[in-house]
């Protein structure tokens, strides 16, 4: 027999049942059948045999019905009823089927299939919009990614390709006459890529000395040591003493001498243009680095007698 | 205390994976592998035993003992060899073989068809006739639209702001939720060429979306290690309004020159020399790297770079042929993620040496 108040009365305060829910203000009751989703006496579907429910599948909505005839059915309980899919129809449909039931049932049927109506909606017109995609990251993947980033990177020298890019540029004459470099340098990397003779390469690099400007300044330098981390920096300059390396090495001549005050007079302009505009380029101060002892041995010798003087 | 040890090798069985026996035989007076069941039998045997492997030693701190002697075993013999090989470079002068170049994955690399011969003329007529032919003609100007996905958080907005200073004729529109289908054909009417998206994940920026706009090719880039111009270190001012020249490296096989096209359409075509800035997009490894410079020739061999301006590094992940369409585009190129490294096999799609 159906009694209806026993069962409230143990599982609705005293005893345990495994629909509720409880917070702090409130309990909700779990069970699919409920029609408001809130656990009180008049809600429950365990607790009153006399009940109806609306509920949503894929779209549809049917009207569940329970009467105290069919409690010793289980299978058959609940009476399903699709309801149409226009609006007014259904709530007539509700009416009709719910017709003398108590006010309460029949009232939040209506109320729950109008919030699932709405809810459809919502998501039909959700699905016309833009919709977010997610893409899960591997991990693993990511991992390696990023290793393979960074050796990827390592072996790309970025500065240095683009330097020499640059300056592929500037010898093919593509900056025009923005930048006005001797030519004679532009023949001479030339000249050495026809000709393989040693000799010639000498005979031009004397004579360019001898046009040289400075040609009286002295300069206190160091020995072989600052020409190879000097010419290092240079890749043509490399080519370009290959041969001559050897022999300058091997005999000191006059000419040695000269190429080293040449070199310096670079470097010093170099050094002092890119003061002047005030940058500190990131490869300038590598490359300032190699040539930096030799500006240091330079002002060694002058500042320790100023400041033997002060003292 | 190899005494010791002995206790625990005759336990074990014969058949052994014999890793670590050189240990056996730089300690002991090199006895042989297969001289251990005669060992066995002879339970007074001074020597150590050769198959005995340091893994085997339950005590954690001698087996670490074990182990670090026999690294330093390996490596002594090691610099024994490379000195033996000095010496015998030094004595043979100038009749040495020559130094061995060393492996790299640009060496070990299998050749790709792909790669693009210069005087190839079938690509030269496609890339007269693709999609970029009238900004290569020098029929149209770039106009770059740059916006974000929805609600883009502050890194990202500033991204932008960066990327358009790097790009001339480049503006910035704050996407209100607009799909992007819908917002193309309006960029089209107005004259824009490009539509780029920066996508946003967790306050970063990583994703780009790249497309050229009169119907043409949609690039899908993933980016990452995003620095901006606040974060670089020893960088100049920011970038004037000159239009940079373009540095592209390493774009050449088909694919890598599509995607070439595609940056360099980006940028007007006459670059501004006196501005003296240069954007470099580098191809190395299927990475893309972006850089921004200011440069200056101190002589005609030697030129100074300072970056200004924000760096990042692309991968390319799809390449789709018309316009913006994740649904029903026609995808050129796909990146497949093989969880197994085939890196000596198949070259990169992109890229050469």
């Amino acid at each position: 027999m159906q009694h209806d108040d026993v069962i409230w009365d143990i599982i609705g305060n005293k005893q345990f049942c495994s629909f509720k829910v409880k917070t702090k203000s409130q309990g909700f009751c779990r069970n699919e059948y409920n029609i408001t989703g809130l656990c009180n006496r008049s809600s429950c579907p365990l607790a009153n045999s006399q009940y109806a429910t609306i509920r949503e599948e894929k779209g549809q909505c049917f009207l569940y019905m329970k009467v105290i005839e069919r409690a010793a059915f289980p299978a058959k309980m609940w009476e399903k009823v699709k309801l149409s899919k226009n609006y007014e129809k259904a709530l007539e449909q509700i009416d009709e089927n719910l017709i003398y039931w108590p006010r309460f049932i029949r009232h939040k049927c209506k109320q729950r299939f109008t919030k699932i109506t709405q809810y459809l909606i919502r998501m039909r017109k959700l699905v016309l919009k833009r919709q977010r995609k997610l893409v899960p990251l591997s991990r693993k993947v990511e991992r390696r990614e990023k290793r393979k980033e960074e050796k990827a990177l390592i072996a790309a020298q970025l500065d240095n390709a683009i330097e020499k890019e640059l300056l592929e540029r500037l010898k093919q004459g593509t900056y025009g006459d923005i930048y006005n470099f001797p030519v004679h340098a532009f023949d001479r990397a030339l000249e050495q890529q026809d000709a393989e003779s040693e000799s010639e390469s000498e005979e031009e690099e004397e004579e360019e000395e001898v046009d040289d400007e400075d040609v009286g300044k002295r300069e206190f330098v160091a020995d072989e040591e600052v020409e190879e981390s000097d010419l290092s920096d240079f890749e043509e300059m490399n080519k370009l003493r290959t041969s001559s390396d050897e022999e300058d090495e091997e005999e000191e001549e006059s000419s040695e001498e000269e190429e080293e005050e040449e070199e310096e007079m670079e470097m010093e302009t170099k050094t002092k243009a890119s003061r002047s505009k005030g940058k500190s380029p990131a490869n300038g101060s590598a490359a300032r680095k190699k040539r930096a002892y030799v500006e240091i041995e330079y002002e060694q010798e002058t500042e320790p007698a100023s400041k033997s003087r002060t003292t | 205390e190899f005494m010791h040890l002995k206790f625990y090798s005759k336990k074990k069985k014969n058949k052994k994976p014999k890793k670590k026996s050189p240990e056996g035989n730089a300690e002991s007076s090199g006895v042989e592998k297969e001289e251990e069941k005669m060992e066995k039998s002879e339970p007074g045997a001074a020597a150590f035993p050769p198959t005995f492997s340091v893994s085997e030693i339950k005590n954690k701190q001698r087996r670490h003992l074990m182990f670090m002697k026999f690294k330093q075993e390996k490596r002594k013999q090691k610099m024994q060899l490379k000195k033996k090989k000095k010496k015998e470079r030094e004595a043979l002068g100038d009749k040495a073989p020559p130094k061995e170049v060393p492996k790299t994955i640009e060496n070990q690399r299998v050749f790709d068809e792909t790669m693009v011969d210069p005087e190839d003329e079938e690509v030269a007529f496609d890339e007269a006739t693709d999609e970029f032919s009238a900004y290569f003609n020098g029929l149209t100007n770039p106009k770059v639209l740059i916006t974000t996905s929805d609600r883009p958080r502050g890194r990202t907005v500033r991204f932008c702001e960066q990327l358009a200073t790097v790009i001339p004729n480049a503006h910035v529109y704050y996407r209100r939720g607009l799909a992007l289908k819908r917002v193309i054909p309006q960029c089209v009417a107005r004259n824009f060429t490009y539509l780029m998206v920066i996508n946003e994940d967790r306050k970063m920026p990583n994703g780009m979306v790249l497309c050229h706009l009169p119907d043409g090719p949609t690039a899908h880039f993933k980016i990452s290690s995003v620095r901006l111009r606040k974060e670089m270190k020893r960088r100049g001012k920011d970038p004037t309004e000159h239009s940079p020249e373009v540095i592209l490296n390493n774009f050449s096989t088909r694919l890598g020159h599509s995607i070439g096209r595609l940056f360099a359409a980006l940028f007007p075509q006459d670059p501004q020399f006196v501005g003296r800035q240069v954007a470099t997009f580098h191809n190395q490894r299927d990475f893309i790297f972006f850089r921004f410079h200011r440069y200056i020739f101190k002589n005609e061999k030697k030129v100074g770079i300072q970056e200004l301006g924000p760096r990042f590094t692309l991968k390319l992940r799809s390449l789709q042929k018309g316009t913006f369409d994740s649904k029903f585009g026609e995808y050129e190129w796909v990146l497949k993620v093989s969880n197994f490294s085939l890196r000596r096999q198949k070259s990169c799609d992109k890229e050469t040496n």
